[in-house]
């Protein structure tokens, strides 16, 4: 592994940011947007809610933890999309970085911009609705790693799709948290699903979160038998999803898709 | 050892024979022109000579390194400028300058980039999108880029295909020394028949994925009976059966 190829990737992006102010605000932008809208939204319900349930800071909580898989794969998304965006892919591919170095650019680039978008909204969360969380530190660095390789999961599975199907593909990758997030129970128990919903939530990481995540802010033990459970479906699907990209690259590799990448000519 | 050695190289694309057993070799300092009509392979080739495109058959050797076994040595000797492969538009000239230097692994980044800007004359645009600048100013970019790693083999795929007559000479003749100086081979393609026969030393003709002729682009017209090598790309293009080896 050579760092310094890494880093020309994290550069690249990082070079982006600084120069234009609409990817700055973008960064920042959408999560504030979220945290306004159910900070308002927790804050009605909590007109109704009894002194011990706070709406804020169980919806709230969730929706910020939420964030690392939308913030982390569409920053990863984003990354990619650039080199296509701007045509440079045969430029990248034909220098002496490997695939894997070129990934764990992306993944720096997306953690990066991701840590200060979700530290920004906890603040705007914090100093606007009052948002407090408990002091769990162990539980949360679990938490935060489970979500965190999951959604470089999804990033990896989101970009095998453009990779193989071209870059007009784009639009199947964007939407794929939005059509996990009902199904994870992000702001409510899984319980509250139809049968065959639940028995896809089972096999999706962040529901172990999530639920575990409800039980903890509403003052109750941790689940770390569920934690475990996430933690390793997290790795294995890591591992299927580094494992279909590799394939996906080589036949990229073969069937000539790296140098009419962005041509949508296949 | 040569800076390149290409090997019966075959690649098809299902039934397609895009490139049908290529074989040959650029010397350290000698520039070796790639010509052929559109479509007769000389892109393939670069792609997979590049390690973009897996041949489905033969080998690629790099200044000594294969380039499917040993890609990371293989490429951090080579480097390339193509039109079709322009800088990102939303960096800086020195921007991207900088991160080619990171991906191709340049010791002292800094005072190559300074080195390259003002070999090609871009020190005025280093804070300039590649974006807002003329054609010809980005292909000096590419061209700045591809020589960050003083590469021992320099793939350049029409170089001078958006320059003005005056800059494409000066660009030709940055290219000649950094051949003649010993730096490296180049494999040079372009359809202008008379920078091919200004700047090779040796020009090899690719129709329907084979090597059709070999030589010294300034005898090589008169050995096949044509005026000048401009005559001979047409005979190749147009009646490549007369002209078998």
């Amino acid at each position: 592994m050579h760092f310094r190829a890494s880093y020309a990737i994290f550069l690249r992006y990082w070079y982006l940011l600084m120069s234009t102010p609409q990817r700055l605000i973008q960064v920042f932008i959408w999560s504030v947007f979220d945290i306004v809208l159910w900070g308002l939204v927790t804050k009605y319900l909590n007109t109704f809610a009894s002194a011990e349930f706070n709406f804020t800071t169980v919806l709230l909580g969730s929706l910020l933890f939420w964030q690392f898989i939308t913030r982390i794969q569409q920053g990863y998304i984003m990354v990619f999309l650039e080199d296509s965006w701007t045509r440079n892919f045969l430029n990248v591919f034909a220098s002496p970085i490997r695939i894997s170095e070129y990934v764990a650019g992306i993944v720096a680039s997306s953690a990066f911009t991701s840590a200060v978008a979700i530290s920004f909204a906890a603040v705007v969360s914090a100093l606007a609705f009052g948002l407090t969380l408990p002091p769990l530190i162990v539980p949360f660095i679990v938490i935060s790693l489970i979500l965190v390789i999951f959604a470089i999961t999804l990033g990896i599975l989101s970009t095998t799709i453009i990779l193989r199907l071209g870059s007009s593909a784009e639009w199947f990758a964007w939407p794929v948290p939005a059509v996990i997030q009902p199904l994870v129970g992000v702001f409510y128990p899984i319980s509250v699903l139809p049968g065959w919903a639940q028995a896809v939530a089972l096999v999706l990481p962040p529901t172990y979160v999530f639920e575990s995540l409800r039980e903890a802010l509403a003052g109750g033990p941790i689940a770390w038998e569920g934690l475990a459970v996430g933690l390793g479906l997290s790795l294995l699907y890591l591992t299927i999803a580094a494992w279909i990209f590799m394939r996906t690259y080589r036949w990229a590799i073969r069937a000539g898709a790296i140098s009419r990448f962005g041509s949508e000519s296949f | 050892m040569p800076a390149l050695e290409v090997s019966k190289l075959c690649k098809n694309f299902r039934e397609i024979e895009a490139v049908k057993d290529i074989s040959f070799a650029v010397e350290r300092g000698e520039i070796v022109g790639l010509l052929g009509p559109n479509g007769a392979g000389k892109t393939t080739t670069i792609n997979m000579i590049l390690g973009v495109l897996e041949p489905s058959s033969g080998s690629v050797t790099i200044a000594g390194h294969d380039i499917w076994q040993e890609r990371r040595e293989a490429l951090l000797q080579t480097n390339f400028a193509a039109v079709y492969a322009q800088l990102p538009s939303n960096l800086t000239v020195y921007q991207s300058l900088h991160i080619f230097g990171l991906l191709y692994d340049v010791k002292d980044i800094k005072k190559r980039i300074t080195e390259v800007l003002a070999e090609y004359d871009l020190e005025r645009f280093a804070d300039t999108k590649n974006g807002v600048l003329s054609s010809g100013e980005q292909t000096r970019v590419t061209l700045a880029k591809a020589m960050l790693n003083k590469p021992s083999l320099l793939l350049l795929d029409e170089p001078t295909a958006s320059l003005d007559p005056s800059t494409a000479q000066d660009v030709r003749d940055r290219i000649r020394a950094y051949a003649h100086d010993g730096y490296g081979g180049i494999l040079w393609t372009s359809h202008n028949m008379q920078e091919v026969t200004e700047s090779c030393d040796r020009v090899l003709f690719v129709s329907h994925g084979r090597i059709l002729l070999e030589g010294d682009p300034k005898k090589l017209p008169a050995q096949h009976a044509k005026k000048d090598l401009e005559e001979l790309f047409i005979a190749v293009a147009r009646e490549p059966l007369s002209l078998e080896k």
